[in-house]
């Protein structure tokens, strides 16, 4: 058998390491990509909990499954987003997209 | 140890190697081909929690999907192309923010004692999953399938253009 802390402290590290890139980096696309690390933490944690504490509800693989959805989702979107902005102005970088910045 | 601790530990080496690649990659593309590594590498840990219907979809949506739509995104950008480093100047600020929040989560995480932890990942029933998707969770599952609607024609919108150009 597996410990559950094993599970949360692995999703612990790639929560982090999604929030280093979040924070870090300039390219949207590479931000993007470290929002995703992040979800995948969270999905990780959901599933955990639901079939170590209480398989009989799984409330956190239905949690699971909406979060991978709206990922879906907010990737499509974001995508869009950044292609926009690009094709407006020619950046990619989030700290040159500064027109609205006091 | 046994051989199922022996199996995690590889999984969740590969999974945060990639991670850190996401993450500290000089090249973009480099970055997004970590980037798969690491959502392969969770698929892994699913199946390690007794649900492999989500690893399937993991494997569907993310491997698939999500990464190819990344890699069209740094295409479009030329990512690539660009100028001057990946990071920016608040990098020191930031790995120290996420080593703080790593090492408090890791600390909150060993440190509870979890109630009713059962001895062995629970395997739950496809079938169970879909029944509950469309008795009790049909109002959020419907939501999210006009959440799934609006996003396509935003994104449809605003990646095609204005008219006449």
């Amino acid at each position: 058998m597996i410990p559950i802390d094993n599970f949360l402290v692995l999703s612990a590290i790639l929560f982090s390491l999604g929030m280093y890139g979040v924070l870090a980096r300039r390219n949207a696309v590479l931000i993007l990509m470290s929002v995703e690390l992040m979800l995948q933490a969270v999905v990780i944690n959901f599933i955990a909990f639901a079939v170590y504490l209480s398989p009989d509800a799984f409330t956190g693989v239905i949690f699971a499954v909406f979060v991978i959805v709206i990922a879906a989702a907010e990737v499509g979107l974001a995508l869009g987003i950044i292609l926009r902005v690009f094709r407006n102005r020619q950046i990619s970088n989030v700290d040159e997209a500064d027109l609205m910045k006091w | 140890m046994t051989y199922e601790e022996g199996f995690f530990y590889v999984i969740a080496a590969v999974t945060v190697i990639g991670a850190l690649g996401v993450v500290t990659a000089k090249n973009v593309v480099h970055s997004a081909l970590f980037l798969i590594l690491a959502l392969l590498g969770v698929a892994a840990v699913f199946i390690l929690l007794a649900s492999e219907f989500l690893a399937i979809v993991q494997v569907l949506v993310y491997g698939g999907a999500v990464t190819i739509l990344i890699l069209f995104a740094m295409m479009l950008t030329r990512a690539r192309d660009v100028e001057g480093s990946l990071d920016g100047p608040q990098r020191p600020f930031a790995a120290l923010a996420a080593i703080t929040f790593m090492v408090t989560t890791i600390l909150a995480v060993t440190k509870t004692e979890w109630r009713g932890e059962t001895e062995e990942a629970t395997v739950v029933d496809i079938n169970q999953i879909g029944d509950a998707l469309f008795t009790t969770w049909s109002v959020p599952f419907e939501i999210a399938s006009l959440v799934l609607m609006v996003a396509l024609i935003g994104a449809i919108i605003l990646a095609r253009g204005e008219e006449g150009e």
